[in-house]
């Protein structure tokens, strides 16, 4: 119930934003820091992949990362 | 239930994301790519290799594919298996294809995984899509991921197998995440993931303990049963800034619950430094602490002391913390041939583990010197793994 209360305000958040017209305030020639391959995310797919995938197949937490791959990790 | 409500979450924002599109400039993909990759977990009575070829070509300026192939390596066994006296020797063959097709400010997905062991068959297709807004400042990801999964049991030894199948599980993912470019200097994501299960969840390589005082160690093992459905949900939020020297840093928290009643935290700080156009340095820390299942114990007080009953370590209230770092090295800054440049990369991490509720009866119950332990006095268990990762990657 809280999480789709959470949903609903971001919903109207967003809905506000677009009526209000906001313009860009970080224009597309100010984002070379941004662009830096030091601010990306996950440089590297298959690293990050393996050590989501080494923390849930040891941790009872999972989800919310992006894709720890398949199977069971179990033994 | 569960499910339904996860469905009323996304229809909305799939609505906005649509309603929301601007079409200033379109999206490109990344550059093609090839990676080699070789990893070594070592800890806690196991020793795991893994190796990875992957590769990413783009046919036109708008559709790529992504193809991975992994394969996992496992000899020995964790102590909960170790407590039952049985050595695993193991292999997980992992193949993941993924094709993305960018139109003006949006980019679909869609991949399909099967992984495949000896006691476990594990096949996942994947869809979502990304629409950029505002400019280009906001980016709006849904996703939907669908596993199925057949469990086994090996009851023959591990070098004459023989794989019962005990039943199949299902697990839908569903997904929504927010970035979005804050400052020149400062960007933040979040996501939000409902991950339902339903089918066989127990771990067949686990299981209980109960005091028995017929028994000599004063306790016997028995079957895991676990309940049948999982729901859980996990919100992360993720930032990261540019320092004013060329250096990035970045933070993230994730709460995690589930309806087993594990409560999670994570808590990471990663930083960057390049050196030149040469090296890229980086430090990571990472703490993570949950709380356990409900029906975890350590030691039941007798056989069928209630539904359902766990001794997986994963279910026990416990905490770890990662410290790592990561060299990455530019071999052709300047490109040669067809390649725009290469790269090569170690990575180096050490986790202690550590368990509050979950005791080491391997070594501690049964000694030559004939001192032993009352069951549940035992040492609490915990230790350490080393893991390192060693990468090539091409870029074309």
């Amino acid at each position: 119930m809280r999480s789709m209360r959470a949903a609903y305000v971001l919903s109207g958040v967003l809905l506000l934003s677009a009526c209000g017209g906001i313009q860009p305030w970080v224009k597309p020639y100010e984002r070379d820091r941004l662009a830096d391959p030091i601010m990306v995310w996950d440089r590297d797919a298959t690293s990050t992949e393996y050590i989501d995938h080494v923390y849930e197949s040891r941790e009872g937490s999972r989800g919310g990362t992006g894709s720890a791959g398949g199977g069971c990790g179990c033994n | 239930m569960q499910m339904t409500r996860a469905h009323r979450l996304l229809v909305p924002l799939a609505v906005l994301a649509a309603l929301l599109a601007r079409t200033v400039g379109a999206d490109v993909l990344p550059d093609d790519r090839a990676d080699l990759f070789y990893s070594k977990y070592s800890g806690g009575g196991m020793d795991i290799t893994g190796e990875s070829v992957s590769a990413r070509k783009k046919f036109t300026e708008n559709f790529a594919l992504d193809y991975s192939y992994f394969v996992d390596k496992v000899s020995g066994a964790s102590v909960d298996v170790l407590s039952q006296a049985s050595v695993i020797k193991d292999e997980r063959k992992q193949n993941s294809v993924t094709a993305t097709f960018v139109h003006d400010k949006t980019t679909y997905t869609l991949s399909f995984s099967n992984s495949i062991e000896r006691d476990y068959v594990s096949n996942t297709p994947h869809a979502s899509l990304s629409q950029d807004m505002f400019g280009d400042l906001t980016t709006i990801t849904l996703g939907f991921g669908r596993t199925r999964d057949k469990v086994g049991e090996n009851d023959g030894t591990a070098f004459v197998p023989n794989v019962v199948w005990l039943g199949h599980a299902e697990s839908r993912s569903y997904e929504l995440g927010l970035s979005q470019i804050l400052t020149r200097n400062w960007i933040t994501s979040l996501e939000f993931n409902v991950i339902t299960d339903d089918g066989y969840l127990a771990n067949p390589y686990r299981s209980i303990r109960y005091l028995d005082p017929t028994a000599a160690k004063g306790y016997s093992l028995g079957s895991q049963i676990y309940p049948d459905t999982r729901t859980s949900t996990a919100v992360e939020l993720r930032t990261k800034y540019y320092l004013p020297y060329r250096a990035a840093a970045s933070l993230s928290y994730r709460y995690y619950r589930d309806t087993w009643a594990v409560v999670g935290n994570t808590f990471e700080f990663d930083y960057t430094q390049p050196i030149k156009n040469l090296w890229i340095l980086e430090g990571r820390f990472r703490y993570y602490q949950q709380t356990h299942a409900s029906f975890y114990s350590d030691l039941f007080p007798y056989v069928a002391a209630q539904n359902y009953e766990a001794r997986d370590k994963d279910l026990a209230a416990s905490n770890n913390y990662t410290i790592g770092a990561k060299a990455t090295y530019a071999f052709l800054p300047e490109g040669w041939k067809m390649f725009k440049r290469g790269t090569a990369t170690l990575d180096i991490s050490e986790i202690r583990f550590k368990y509050l509720d979950f005791r080491d009866i391997k070594d501690f119950n049964d000694t030559p010197a004939g001192g032993s332990y009352a069951p549940g006095d035992e040492p609490l268990y915990h230790f350490n793994a080393i893991i390192y990762q060693v990468y090539m990657s091409m870029f074309f």
